[in-house]
């Protein structure tokens, strides 16, 4: 069992979970993910790992309310346990010699795009992070990112917080002020990386994305998180979770990741009439 | 004197319209006087035919004799000294090519049920025996670690536990068992049998840890340098699902056989409290034709389903047991044979990007083929026939083409020899290429069965065990 260290509740629908897990804080990196299971009959998620502590021997994970699990998942407090957590699984970032790399995240992607603008910044790269979320309320990490880079620009859907409009609009923007990166690394939601690895491929520049289909064991096993990538088809658990996004089919991955959209939305609110009734 | 009956008493089973709508066992086993009056069928030759057949090398005809005595205790225990998980192979092995296929009495009639035999010791000892009597071996000092919980790698760690090691099992799944619990279903394999098993060896001492990926959590180097394993044992299996290449595999609907019976059988997604979701298909095809396609398809039809199986080859040439082809048959799978899918067919909504159907399989067009000479396996080669296209109207698609072994151990273990298909290389005592390194089943021999990843894991303790010893 894997007790819950921290809690901390991120904006409405996000939250962060420090996990007592001393062999996975043992190896991890960024860009790599865990799979964990709730309870007993909880079902396999993979959450990529938005930090680690290896002394203390805990990984941090940040995730977002979507369906069944991860709403039971938001309920576990401090002190409660996971059933299991196993990792890290996939291959961490690439960031040898990579001087200069503007980091793009989007919504709860930001979680998992921060460990990596972390390391880069530690290993003394330029980190230009370019973050964007639909409005002001479901902002995260902002100073964990303002701490980390060497420049931030903060986009929203609204205009309530940062400039009005897309990351996309941003990273154009750098891109056409003569910015030279050796590198835009993106995580978020697909729609958003698609349109971003466009703005990068246009500008000449390697885009990497950071995937996270659908899987159960995370060792290549089940082949459920194939992805065609350059005419290939990859597993993201073993070949990724991050791969040249200038050649991801976004487009089958899009359809893939909706296979059980309504057992989740039926689920999700089988969850929460539970918990409801626990409350009463 | 001895049973003459030609026919072996027939196993009890569920009836197939019965059985065709749960997960229950469809085998319900002997009763101790069907058990008797089968043991009295064996001629106690003295030549043992079937010990030779046995790759584990049971004592068949001593078992037998104490079945007909009706010592049931005492015929485990015959048992038990050759094989670590006699409730799991009475009930998975190929016995009809093994001990059963060696057996005297099959020349004229059916053989001795062996295997039924077996199962119905094995159930009876599980049931009966207490595992708070067991006495544990004394510890000798040295320590092994395993590295995976299939069949291969608890018999290995069941064989040097009884030595006096101290063994540890490294599972990178939740649960331990491996293929046993991930592959093969609850109809054909209750894992609460598996389950009797692994309890039995961690009463020996084992230690089994669960969540950790050999290769990514701890390495096989690690193992030894840091954590003071002094040998390790490689029976990470053959888990990576082949796909055929054919347009549309990555079309919603589409599974490898593992990713299926994986969601069935370890998240047990057919069940409604089950947090993984499956498809309740209308219409499935599982392409392939060995026991992997059988266990899919007859989970497929307990689902609800209509189910073809779609192979190559003719109904002669199915890899799969004779055995598994009848349960799937009698539960109304249907055989789709001398056909082979070339392209797998998807909703597309051209007015609405957003409907939720598009990218849903809809359908799998096929070839029909021919049989012509024998190719180097031996076996006939499939050839397509000319004009013979057509569809199949399926909402779901299974892939149970066959499996290799998962790179991850060999990327991350200096000094270990593979082969080009990705098999580590052992010798025949299991000796990898490494020091301190032995290997055994499926990771050895590719996708092979449950018996021989045993034996091969019989045999390696028993050199681990040669070799710390003169160390």
């Amino acid at each position: 069992m894997f007790e819950i260290l921290k809690r901390e509740v991120l904006n409405p629908t996000v939250t962060l979970l420090e996990v007592d897990a001393p062999k996975v804080a043992r190896k991890a990196e960024p860009g790599q993910f865990v799979i964990l299971r709730t309870d007993e009959k909880g079902e396999r998620i993979p959450l990529t790992i938005a930090d680690y502590d290896r002394e203390k021997g805990s990984v941090t994970v940040i995730f977002q309310v979507v369906g069944g699990t991860t709403e039971k998942l938001n309920h576990k407090m401090v002190g409660d346990c996971l059933q299991d957590f196993v990792g890290p699984l996939g291959k961490a970032t690439h960031t040898e010699g990579l001087r200069k790399v503007a980091v793009v995240g989007g919504g709860v992607g930001c979680a998992i795009a921060f460990p990596v603008a972390k390391k880069l910044h530690s290993l003394g790269c330029e980190v230009h992070s370019i973050i964007g979320f639909r409005n002001k309320d479901l902002v995260i990490l902002e100073q964990a990112f303002e701490q980390n880079s060497s420049k931030v620009v903060k986009m929203s859907d609204d205009g309530s917080w940062g400039e009005r409009g897309l990351v996309t609009d941003a990273l154009e923007k750098l891109l056409g002020d003569g910015e030279q990166y050796d590198e835009v690394i993106t995580i978020g939601p697909l729609i958003m990386m698609k349109f971003v690895c466009g703005v990068a491929v246009k500008h000449g520049v390697k885009c990497v994305a950071s995937m996270n289909p659908v899987m159960i064991d995370g060792t290549g096993m089940c082949g459920g998180c194939r992805l065609t990538v350059g005419g290939k088809t990859v597993f993201a658990c073993v070949d990724g979770p991050e791969f040249d996004g200038a050649l991801i089919d976004f487009d089958e991955a899009m359809a893939r990741s909706s296979m059980y959209r309504d057992f989740e939305r039926h689920r999700y609110e089988q969850t929460c009439n539970l918990f409801a009734k626990e409350v009463e | 004197m001895a049973n003459m009956s030609m026919k072996k008493n027939p196993m009890p089973t569920q009836a197939p319209e019965e059985r065709n709508r749960n997960f229950n066992e469809v085998a319900l086993g002997y009763t101790a006087e069907q058990a008797i009056d089968e043991a009295n069928r064996c001629l106690r030759c003295k030549n043992m035919p079937c010990v030779g057949g046995c790759p584990v090398k049971i004592h068949i005809p001593a078992f037998i004799a104490k079945v007909a005595q009706g010592d049931f205790e005492g015929a485990y225990q015959v048992i038990a000294e050759a094989s670590s998980l006699p409730a799991v192979c009475g009930r998975v092995c190929p016995q009809e090519n093994q001990c059963e296929g060696k057996c005297v009495r099959g020349i004229k009639g059916e053989p001795v049920a062996i295997g039924r035999l077996e199962r119905f010791v094995a159930d009876w000892h599980n049931t009966n025996a207490d595992l708070s009597d067991l006495v544990k071996p004394t510890l000798n000092g040295h320590r092994v670690a395993v590295v995976g919980s299939g069949p291969s790698g608890l018999t290995c760690a069941g064989e040097l536990a009884k030595r006096g090691y101290a063994v540890t099992v490294f599972e990178a799944l939740h649960l331990a068992g491996g293929v046993l619990v991930y592959g093969i279903p609850e109809f054909r394999l209750p894992k609460s049998i598996v389950q009797k098993e692994i309890d039995g060896l961690k009463a020996l001492g084992v230690v089994i840890e669960t969540n950790t990926v050999v290769g990514k959590t701890v390495s096989v180097d690690e193992l030894m340098e840091e954590y003071g394993f002094e040998a390790v044992f490689i029976a990470s299996g053959a888990g990576l699902p082949k796909f055929m290449g054919i347009p549309g595999e990555n079309l919603k609907g589409v599974y490898s056989a593992n990713e299926f019976l994986t969601r069935i059988n370890l998240m047990k997604a057919y069940q409604a409290e089950s947090d993984t979701p499956i498809q309740h298909a209308r219409r499935v095809a599982v392409v392939g034709g060995g026991n992997v396609a059988m266990d899919a398809a007859r989970c497929a039809k307990r689902l609800g389903a209509e189910v073809y199986v779609v192979y190559r080859r003719g109904m002669e040439e199915l890899p799969a047991r004779r055995e598994e082809v009848e349960h799937a048959m009698e539960e109304g799978v249907i055989f789709k044979t001398l056909t082979n899918p070339i392209e797998i067919f998807g909703y597309h909504n051209p007015d609405d990007r957003r409907d939720p159907m598009n990218g849903f399989v809809t359908g799998m067009k096929c070839v029909e083929m021919e049989l012509g000479e024998p190719d180097a396996s031996g076996r006939r080669r499939p050839t397509e026939k000319a004009n013979s296209a057509f569809t199949l109207e399926v909402d779901c698609v299974i892939m149970a083409l066959g499996t290799s072994p998962n790179p991850l151990i060999k990327s991350t273990t200096s000094g270990l020899e593979t082969a080009k298909w990705g098999g580590i290389i052992a010798d025949e005592r299991g000796l990898t290429s490494r020091e301190g390194v032995w290997a055994g089943g499926d990771a050895v021999t590719g996708a092979a069965t449950v018996i021989l990843a045993m034996g091969a894991g019989k045999t390696a303790a028993a050199a681990i065990d040669a070799y710390l010893r003169n160390k």
